[in-house]
């Protein structure tokens, strides 16, 4: 019971928390919106993991990375 | 056959990684030193009981959570382009990152996150003490999780503590310890905060000069410049001796940074400090070319600085790719430093080693196994090099650093200046009549971005080409993925990014506008 009490004062400190904002209300729209779009949409579509998405497992991405190392392209930095 | 690396691919992943990085660094000083001040404001309501130092918290925690709001995750996007965009180099580096970025995770999550909440929405629902310490812990959480983040930097500038396994083409540390506490790390990290403490000391100051210039809120703005200038000198005092300590770790681990922050292309026993100069337009290291059209230089103090002494030698550029020159290595014995060529001859032999070593385990040849290897650790010091083929590939751009490092000095001393007048004239009680005081004060504020963004100029364009030093050159550290790719979300990036930063500045400017009287949170 006592255990239940502070989880309905630890939601009621952030209901409550919440509602009484007045700027905060757009700032969390901003958050929502941004994360959203990071997340759905950057991750999801534009940027997977080359390595995960590629290979299976671990000695593949070594193997991958070792060939990448190891046979340098022709260019150099400038 | 070698096969050709796309320019257009390294040049536009670097674009993008440099555009995500200085709009997230844009949020995060801020939000590193405001959160000492309203710790600091809260600290002295708590103490005095007075209701006007509550009224100046809770106004300076609605324009930090402003700034964290539109701020919070832009560091993310960096994840995702390592893992997309940086391939190799994210393999590469291993758990070296894991550690500190998942402590950073954790404390982030549990310092920030749930003391956040209290400190927003705990007035009159905790104990006065209890939020107080909310507010600190909401500090020390924000520079905590800047201190991983930095370390793993630090890593990058001098790989310390680690091992790398041929095996998995990884790197694994060895000690921790060593990772955390190595000095180019400790140095990045405290001159790194205090550089957000100067610039949340100059926002304050100048939001409140703007107060008194419009005559409004004289009690928030003379109290809020009061703490905010004291801290401000203090930190940006501090900032000078951390910055000495930085240059020195970079003399020590990065030679050719320290080259080109000073535009010295022929180095010397002695060598100057430049306070003031102009470099030669198209200038390179091999001409005859004088290296400056103009320059004013402390004699002996570049020496000094670096070296700690006042007649050591400091290598230029052209010394850094002909070598010949004698230094003294981590235990102090005297050695010649090979040349750029010779480090390139070393690093080929250090990859083609691994090429055998990698071949003779798919062929289960033990034997060539070993003798690969074994050539392979006594070679792995200039691995990198071995991805380059013209020692002037070792050459950052000096311009950028030169003129980002001056720049960023030259802000440095004047916030010394600047905090030493504004404070001089709060203890006259004479600050308010000085219009032009004020006006400087709010025309401060962009120079101490200016500032900020110069030192991660400095501290990342001139180490390059180098992701991980002298291990691990850009070129070889990114995916093979389509430049087209990367360019469409550079300017996604670039569209998402710009609009959060005016969002920023007009979300902001009209809370500011607002005054602490209607504004709440």
């Amino acid at each position: 019971m006592a255990h239940k009490n502070i989880i309905q004062k630890i939601f009621l400190f952030y209901y409550e928390g919440f509602r009484s904002m007045t700027v905060g209300k757009k700032l969390w729209v901003i958050i929502i919106i941004k994360l959203f779009i990071m997340f759905a949409i950057l991750k999801l579509f534009f940027f997977p993991d080359f390595l995960n998405s590629k290979f299976k497992t671990d000695e593949e991405r070594s193997d991958y990375v070792i060939e990448q190392l190891t046979n340098p392209k022709n260019t150099d930095n400038d | 056959m070698i096969e050709h690396l796309d320019t257009a691919l390294v040049n536009w992943s670097r674009a993008q990684f440099a555009l995500t990085a200085m709009y997230h660094w844009l949020f995060v000083p801020l939000t590193l030193g405001i959160t000492f001040l309203i710790a600091f404001f809260e600290t002295i309501y708590v103490k005095t009981g007075d209701p006007e130092w509550k009224k100046i918290t809770k106004f300076w925690m609605t324009i930090f959570g402003i700034n964290f709001a539109i701020g919070v995750a832009t560091g993310i996007i960096l994840e995702f382009e390592f893992g997309t965009n940086w391939s190799n180099y994210s393999w590469f580096v291993g758990d070296i990152f894991g550690a500190p970025l998942a402590i950073e995770g954790i404390m982030a999550f549990f310092l920030e996150s749930t003391f956040i909440a209290v400190m927003f929405f705990g007035w009159n629902k905790v104990s006065k003490k209890f939020h107080l310490l909310s507010t600190w812990l909401v500090a020390f959480g924000s520079n905590l999780s800047a201190l991983w983040i930095l370390v793993a930097n630090g890593w990058m500038q001098s790989p310390v503590g680690m091992h790398f396994n041929p095996d998995t083409a990884r790197n694994e540390m060895l000690n921790f310890w060593e990772v955390f506490l190595s000095p180019i790390a400790i140095n990045k990290f405290l001159h790194t905060i205090t550089s957000g403490y100067v610039l949340a000391s100059i926002f304050v100051i100048g939001v409140s000069a703007w107060f008194l210039l419009k005559g409004r809120e004289k009690i928030l703005a003379k109290r809020s410049i009061i703490i905010a200038s004291v801290f401000g000198l203090l930190s940006s005092l501090f900032l000078v001796y951390t910055g000495d300590g930085s240059a020195y770790q970079v003399a020590q681990k990065q030679p050719m940074k320290l080259a080109a922050m000073e535009g010295l292309y022929k180095g010397s026993e002695g060598a100057g400090l430049i306070v003031i100069g102009v470099l030669t337009p198209g200038k390179e290291y091999n001409d005859q070319k004088d290296a400056f059209v103009f320059k004013f230089e402390i004699p002996k103090m570049l020496s000094l600085l670096g070296y700690r002494n006042a007649n050591a030698f400091v290598p230029g550029v052209t010394d850094l790719i002909e070598g010949k020159y004698e230094y003294s290595e981590n235990k102090g014995n005297k050695q010649i430093a090979p040349s750029a060529e010779q480090k390139i001859e070393i690093g080929k032999t250090a990859i083609a080693a691994l090429h055998d070593y990698k071949t003779a385990k798919d062929n289960n040849d033990q034997q060539l196994m070993d003798k690969s290897l074994i050539v392979f650790k006594d070679n792995f010091k200039y691995f990198g090099y071995g991805f380059l083929n013209d020692p002037k590939s070792i050459i950052p751009n000096v311009p950028m650093t030169f003129y980002s490092f001056h720049i960023m000095v030259a802000l440095g001393f004047y916030f010394i200046l600047f905090f030493t007048l504004v404070l001089f004239f709060t203890y006259k009680n004479n600050l308010e009549p000085k219009k032009w005081l004020l006006r400087i004060s709010i025309l401060t504020i962009p120079l101490a971005y200016i500032a900020s963004m110069s030192g991660w100029i400095v501290a990342e364009v001139g180490r390059q080409p180098w992701t991980i030093q002298d291990l691990l050159p850009t070129v070889a550290a990114v995916s093979q993925i389509d430049a087209s790719a990367v360019q469409i979300t550079f300017w996604m990036f670039m569209v998402i990014f710009t609009t959060l930063l005016i969002a920023e500045i007009k979300i902001m400017t009209k809370q500011i506008q607002i005054g602490p009287k209607d504004g709440g949170h």
